[in-house]
């Protein structure tokens, strides 16, 4: 039974509580950040900030709306870096998002390519291999796997308002759907059907693109040309420097391609 | 709070005016998003599109300051309603639960007449004579003079109609800067709550009580409550979200200057003995129907002198009275502001800061910084060293200058000490140590506890009432002192039998018994410690009660006046959230306020429902404020503008100082408004979180919030570095150019504000400017309370 999370963003506060416990139970560090005029911090997603709010003030009736999006992983079925990863690292939990193996990461980044979300984060090189990566485990980090332990997720415990909600899947987009049902108006539920369902819910009151949410997320076929096709080959050209160089030279030309697509 | 917060969640309507629940109050949200799925609307009303507004249905922009004319304007509205539609309200709550019927002295006059201020006013003095401010003589049987068709000249109903005809919509606007419009849908839809079986729930804090007509402005709401029939029952109330975990809990305890334990009255040198002391406090009445529960006060003064001095107080040295100490001056005197005029005078010597850090959290804080260098010694209780434990050290000091001798001491935090804390809703929640604090750090029962025996061991070489004072406290807990045996102290025992009292009905004033804080005698019973309740079981009519989790005075009942949410038969106005009900003899659901039968079931054995009050009516008119038995509007101490509906500019009853360090700005220099809160990210003075790199990367730095108006006219960019000057000093911070800020329209008038969080100083991992280098140092005229949310800057690029 697919397990996800549903983001309620009519019910978030944006106290942050999500941002904090998830330093805490995965055990991550603190960045060093500036007030750039915004309450929101860090600039993004990284090895150390899997997830991190969003703060929009749009107008609204003559007056102002403060939006509030939780930005991480959105733990697609179609998911780019599963796809796009060498290593299995990144793989398909059997209970339906995305998890992450540090030690199977060689620090390749297709996964950064990869993501319509841009959520995985690459910190040092790619070249030497000695980048890094991380991203939302859904709480099954190595050693801190809450799930397995039959615990929800550290940020959903944690949601004062309750606008964080754990549990099966099917179940939470039916919720997803009253919620919509009874806000009316332009509400809606993202990831639903978006990428064949994401593990990650949301209920917007407003159209995905004004919460930043790519309206149609689409994995690049380069994607799956380079699980199927480029990485076998890359491999049997053997040498593993020159295997790494070859394989950012098509990476390289696959992201171009990709941003041709996307034009 | 009158109600608790799980209650927040039975409300029909929530107004967060001076608070702002959701940033600082995060747990709260969950209650508000509650309500908010059963249909229940969110009014926010704040200068500052908060993250609080973000979540309301309604948000309305009001001008610091001026929220007894916001109020006062939905009271005139509702008086106006109740002409035309009195079926819409319920006028048995107003007419029989409150004084509104109540017949005043003829010689009273109020704003109205008296441009902006009420009969007895001494302008040398800034204060009142009350005489007028009372009711008429009662009538002989001890029933008082009323009017229940409310139609008398003389009756608080007329008077109060009389004094806000003045508060009409577009006057209210002109002064608030609120849009009309947004104003008027408010009106309504808090008027609508009304209805008998309707409820509305009034959220406020620090943004209401940090001005100087502050008590004032709490006394519009709860007026504004009673009008709609919204205190005592669920949903309802008038509800104070406490800054801090155990805020409640220290007030009830008395970390306040006025008073002892339990809200008991602190002797002044005029009450020279116990009888005297007694005789001043007690109130009298002569009404059968008044419950009169101040009555009993003997009965809880000499418990708690039992508990402090044990077998040393006796009938025949007034149970100790004369141990205590008594205040020669006014209450202002010794409130925080009067206390740091006294440092900066020179008259204090020494201070002990407990988890207090007064050079980041008190106004005017380069003053306080000089009355704090000014003390002989300083001893700092905290977890980390504080910007008051610094002091010697700051930034632009040369330390071999600074004579003050800092004592260090470090303490234990929450989760390393074992004890109760009482929440907003006076729950006391029983808390258990979870590790061992760190280093050298002690748990602060642990501190003063050493510090009273090393006191009384000094004192005992002394003798006469100032050592005996020390020397016959009753200071039994052990070298490793209990948080138990104080917590059964607190709650008091039969001393006759030696068993722990059962409850303040079974309190005497004959020495017998002995209670540390009358108020939470039930506490702590043979049947064990309430407060370690766990049991989260929702209680009776499902109202979310959850009478057996912890604790809550009195005597467990959870909302107090409870008996005004039933009619006159002990129905319940609400029957979907009855809180009492009058059923086959007797009441179910919460602890009813006394137990007597309703009004008209019985009408001689019957008490009214305000029974904390001699005339058992809750007050519309209040003759017991310094500055008014009504709230009237006047600007804040540093104001852009005149007072629009009097000629009174101030409140007229606060006291100033005007020491050479109290500065006032004016409007020409100053013009814009600016107010001082708190964050989501960061606790008070800083120190629990500036400390925390996950918290400081949330919140980086100090910063000042302005309006793209603003910012557009001072050449200022969002990001950019800004400097806000009032004329007390001078602080610098990001500029957050924000829409969620917009300028006012008063009276014709543009009007700016603009805002910054409190939370910096100089010590820490995460340092910036204190906001309170800017902030006066006046406070409320009731309560002394500063007035950090309001008062005249100008901004500028860095």
């Amino acid at each position: 039974m697919a397990k996800a999370i549903l983001y309620d963003a009519t019910k978030c506060v944006a106290c942050r509580g999500c941002q904090v416990v998830c330093k805490q139970w995965n055990e991550l560090k603190a960045e060093f950040t500036e007030n750039r005029g915004s309450y929101e911090n860090p600039k993004d997603l990284s090895p150390e900030t899997w997830i991190k709010m969003e703060f929009r003030e749009i107008p609204r009736n003559g007056s102002v709306a403060w939006l509030f999006t939780r930005r991480a992983c959105m733990h697609c079925t179609d998911a780019g870096c599963v796809t796009a990863c060498p290593t299995g690292a990144v793989y398909h939990h059997d209970l339906g998002f995305v998890a992450y193996d540090k030690g199977k990461c060689t620090g390749c980044g297709y996964c950064v390519d990869f993501c319509p979300f841009e959520v995985p984060q690459l910190d040092g090189s790619r070249v030497t291999g000695l980048g890094r990566i991380d991203k939302c485990t859904f709480c099954t980090t190595h050693g801190l796997d809450r799930i397995g332990n039959g615990l929800e997720p550290a940020c959903v415990k944690t949601c004062p308002p309750g606008a964080l909600i754990y549990g099966d899947r099917g179940e939470l987009v039916a919720e997803g759907n009253k919620r919509v049902a009874a806000l009316g108006g332009n509400a809606t539920l993202y990831g639903e059907n978006e990428l064949d369902g994401l593990h990650v819910l949301y209920v917007l009151t407003d159209s995905p693109e004004t919460y930043g949410l790519p309206k149609d997320p689409k994995v690049s076929a380069a994607a799956t040309a380079w699980k199927d096709i480029i990485q076998p080959l890359g491999w049997a050209a053997g040498g593993l420097v020159a295997g790494g160089l070859l394989i950012n030279l098509i990476v390289a030309r696959a992201r171009q391609i990709r941003a041709e697509e996307e034009k | 709070m009158t109600n608790h917060w799980n209650d927040i969640a039975n409300a029909d309507c929530m107004i967060a005016i001076g608070s702002n629940p959701v940033e600082n109050h995060p747990a709260a949200s969950g209650w508000i998003t509650a309500a908010k799925e059963r249909g229940a609307k969110l009014i926010s009303v704040d200068p500052r599109f908060t993250r609080t507004s973000a979540i309301a249905d309604i948000y309305c922009k009001m001008r610091s300051g001026t929220d007894v004319a916001f109020i006062g304007g939905i009271i005139k509205y509702v008086l106006d309603e109740m002409d035309q539609y009195p079926e819409k309200y319920n006028m048995v709550y107003v007419t029989e639960y409150t004084n509104a019927s109540f017949l005043i002295n003829p010689d009273f006059e109020g704003p109205a007449d008296l441009d902006g201020l009420f009969s007895g006013y001494d302008p040398a003095k800034r204060s009142y004579d009350k005489s007028s401010w009372q009711y008429q003589s009662p009538e002989e049987d001890g029933t008082p003079k009323w009017d229940k068709s409310l139609k008398d000249p003389n009756c608080v109903f007329q008077h109060l109609k009389k004094h806000f005809a003045r508060y009409d919509v577009d006057t209210v606007c002109k002064i608030t800067g609120s849009p009309k419009d947004t104003y008027l849908e408010i009106c309504k839809t808090y008027a609508a709550t009304g209805a008998p079986g309707k409820t509305g729930t009034i959220l406020y804090a620090m943004g209401t009580t940090q001005h100087t007509n502050g008590t004032q402005m709490i006394r519009s709401y709860a007026m504004l409550q009673l009008l709609l029939g919204n205190i005592g029952v669920a949903g309802g109330g008038i509800n104070a979200l406490r800054g801090e975990s155990n805020v409640q809990g220290s007030t009830d305890h008395c970390l306040l200057c006025h008073i002892l334990p339990g809200y008991l009255k602190q002797p002044t040198n005029k009450d020279e003995t116990l009888e005297k002391l007694l005789e001043r406090v007690t109130p009298k009445s002569g009404d059968p129907k008044s419950a009169n529960w101040w009555q009993h006060y003997p009965k809880y003064m000499v418990s708690l002198l039992k508990a402090w001095y044990g077998d040393a107080a006796t009938k025949g040295n007034e149970f100790g009275y004369q141990y205590l100490p008594k205040t020669t001056k006014p209450y202002n005197d010794y409130s925080w502001i009067g206390l740091f005029e006294e440092m900066y005078a020179g008259t204090i010597k020494g201070l002990m800061c407990w988890g207090q850090n007064p050079a980041v959290c008190g106004p005017n804080v380069k003053m306080e910084r000089k009355a704090i260098e000014n003390l002989d010694w300083l001893v700092a209780v905290d977890l980390w060293e504080t910007e008051t434990a610094a002091i010697w050290k700051r930034p632009g000091v040369d330390p071999s200058t600074i004579g003050v001798e800092v004592f260090l001491l470090p303490a234990a935090a929450s989760y390393e000490k074992e004890g109760s804390i009482t929440n907003s809703g006076r729950w006391a929640q029983w808390r258990y140590k979870a590790i061992e604090p760190p280093g050298q750090a002690k748990e602060d029962l642990w501190i003063i506890n050493k510090l009273v025996l090393k006191l009384q061991e000094l004192y005992a070489r002394e003798s006469g009432p100032n050592a005996e004072a020390i020397t016959k406290l009753t200071w039994d807990y052990g070298d490793s002192p209990s948080a138990d045996k104080v917590a059964r102290e607190i709650n008091g025992y039969n001393l006759t039998t030696g068993k722990l009292a059962a409850s303040f009905g079974k309190l005497k004033d004959d020495g017998t018994t002995s209670s540390g804080n009358w108020l939470y005698c039930a506490s702590y019973t043979e049947a064990g410690n309430m407060m370690a309740r766990r049991d989260p079981s929702p209680g009776a009519f499902n109202i979310g009660l959850h009478p057996k989790w912890a604790w809550c005075w009195p005597v467990n009942r959870r909302i107090i006046y409870n008996r005004a949410s039933v009619d006159l038969d002990g129905v319940p106005w609400d029957k979907e959230h009855p809180v009492i009900w009058w059923r086959n003899g007797k009441w179910d659901g919460d602890v009813p306020d006394g137990g007597w039968p309703p009004m008209a079931l019985d009408p001689e054995k019957t008490k009214y429902p305000f029974i904390m009050k001699p005339e058992g009516h809750a007050r519309i008119f209040g003759m017991g404020r310094a500055d008014g038995p009504f709230p009237e509007h006047y600007e804040p101490w540093e104001s852009p503008v005149d007072n629009l509906l009097s000629g009174t500019q101030n409140d007229p009853a606060f006291k100033i100082w005007g020491s050479e360090m109290d500065l006032k700005g004016d409007r020409d220099r100053y013009p814009i408004v600016c107010t001082t809160y708190r964050l989501t990210e960061h606790w008070q003075a800083g120190q629990m979180t500036r400390n925390l790199p996950w918290i400081v990367e949330l919140m980086p730095e100090m910063f000042v919030e302005l309006s793209q108006e603003l910012a557009a006219e001072k050449g200022i960019v969002n990001g950019g570095r800004v400097i806000v000057e009032t004329a007390r000093g001078k602080v610098e911070g990001v500029a957050l150019v924000t829409a969620r800020f917009k300028p006012f329209q008063i009276n014709g008038q543009t009007v700016h504000q603009v805002g910054l969080p409190w939370h910096w100083g100089y010590t820490g991992s995460s340092t910036g400017d204190s906001a309170n280098m800017l902030t006066p140092h006046v406070g409320d005229a009731n309560t002394m309370i500063p007035e950090f949310k309001a008062f005249l800057c100008d901004v500028r690029r860095a």
